[in-house]
């Protein structure tokens, strides 16, 4: 368990960091390093070079900024789950943030990390893709950003291109003044791999009705998939019209089948954590009294 | 590379391939070897040190990268030579080990939640070591040595910050 020896750089600036990433295809990012740090132990990456953008400045920090909230690539996640700025903007991110890991691994682990490693189970991915956050990266032509939906591709495959740097993701904000949350999680033991999760953020009207919806499931499949349930817009949601649609939703996915959990297990489980979610999103958006979130 | 590390209060420089961990650094070139080697690939939490006050897996970081930060080992936690923290007796005490190798992790684990509150719930202890793995007690006694030592700290005498005392 001792990684294969490597060159490690801490470069002063972004664009010296995009420079090296594109000189040595063998040279890889590390930040918190809770899940690279393994990989190299168990001789699954061996790259030649570490370079390390924990410290640089600028990269880390939430902020809000047109109707997003701005979380910096190097911004802990632990920092992410005690902002209340996440709390009261992105409360579906704050609901998935305690998922991640183990109070250690959230101590050093990033949340642009945990993009960039597009695990298919993972919570941050599924939450950026439920609500359609950007990713916003340097590249050695300067600054571009792209949705999360058209970022990931598979299981650790993603769109960035050798000499590409993720420098943030910019969650949307909700501006309606009711809004709900749900997320629940299956694995085999507390913040293990999830065999299926699921997220929903819901906003209602005075009346009740639901004024918009977001729901996706992670583990599933490849990558974390936003699932379409807009028919539910419009009305008030009650459980039988949430689990038919969900089961519809669901019924098509494409779904991993492995020694932990069948294909149908896992669009079973996901029929039932997504109404489970939405019910829970629409009920805690119908508490707020209006005018209560923001 | 040299790197300048701050244990314990002090500082030692050490000379490390940056493949080195801070386990192994603190193990066998600085020879505290209180955070146990386990499964070294960040899931048993045996490595667990703090840096900066944060519980983290020594395994998961490498030397190179720590130089700068404040880090705690187990050996930091005794206010003198021969003594226990309030927290390491109450594990005496409630026989919250077994055979030992999990214990120093346990006790980081669980002395950055009472360094948080005094008053934490039996959830707040499940959660806070729940990233550390025992093969031995089943985890039972492990919870009540934590809450015992929160019950002691709370009942204290200690000079404390005003919130702490008003809650």
């Amino acid at each position: 368990m001792k990684p294969a020896p490597f060159e490690y750089i801490r470069p002063e600036s972004l664009a010296q960091v995009c420079e090296l990433l594109a000189d040595d295809e063998d040279a890889r990012i590390i930040a918190g390093g809770q899940t690279l740090v393994p990989m190299l132990a168990m001789r699954l990456a061996r790259p030649a070079r570490l370079i390390d953008i924990l410290r640089l400045p600028g990269l880390s920090g939430i902020r809000e900024e047109d109707g997003a909230v701005v979380v910096g690539a190097t911004t802990r996640q632990a920092h992410a789950l005690q902002s209340p700025l996440i709390a009261s903007a992105v409360p579906l991110l704050a609901q998935a943030l305690p998922w991640v890991g183990h109070p250690p691994t959230r101590n050093r682990g990033t949340v642009g990390g945990s993009i960039a490693n597009a695990d298919p189970s993972a919570e941050i991915p599924l939450v950026a893709v439920t609500l359609g956050a950007e990713i916003v990266f340097a590249t050695p032509q300067g600054a571009t950003s792209m949705p999360a939906d058209d970022f990931f591709i598979g299981p650790m495959v993603t769109s960035i291109m050798p000499g590409d740097c993720i420098r943030a993701v910019r969650f949307p904000v909700w501006k309606h003044s009711r809004v709900g949350v749900g997320f629940h999680e299956i694995s085999a033991r507390k913040s293990d791999f999830a065999f299926v999760s699921a997220a929903a953020q819901v906003a209602v009207d005075a009346e009740g009705r639901c004024i918009e919806i977001a729901l996706g499931v992670g583990g599933v499949g490849e990558r974390a998939l936003r699932l379409d349930v807009s028919h539910l817009l419009g009305t008030r949601l009650d459980a039988a019209s949430i689990a038919e649609t969900v089961a519809a939703a669901t019924a098509g996915l494409e779904a991993a089948n492995d020694l932990h959990a069948s294909a149908d297990y896992r669009r079973r489980v996901a029929a039932t954590l997504g109404a489970r979610a939405l019910g829970d999103a629409y009920a805690n958006a119908v508490e707020h009294p209006e005018g209560a979130v923001r | 590379m040299k790197v300048e590390l701050r244990v314990n209060g002090q500082i030692r420089i050490a000379d490390v391939e940056p493949r080195q961990t801070l386990l192994d650094t603190l193990r066998d070139d600085l020879h505290l070897t209180g955070a146990h080697a386990g499964c070294e690939h960040g899931v048993c939490g045996a490595c667990t040190v703090l840096l900066d006050g944060d519980a983290v897996r020594s395994c998961l970081i490498f030397a190179v990268q720590a130089d700068g930060y404040d880090i705690t080992t187990v050996e930091g936690l005794a206010p003198a030579p021969g003594e226990l923290s309030v927290l390491q007796d109450a594990f005496c005490e409630a026989h919250g080990m077994q055979c030992g190798y999990c214990t120093p992790g346990m006790i980081l684990s669980a002395h950055t939640l009472l360094q948080r509150t005094l008053t934490p719930s039996r959830e707040d202890i499940v959660d806070a070591i729940s990233g550390n793995i025992c093969r031995c007690t089943g985890y039972g006694q492990i919870v009540e040595a934590v809450e015992l030592a929160a019950d002691r700290l709370r009942n204290s005498n200690a000079l404390r910050a005003t919130e702490e005392v008003s809650k």
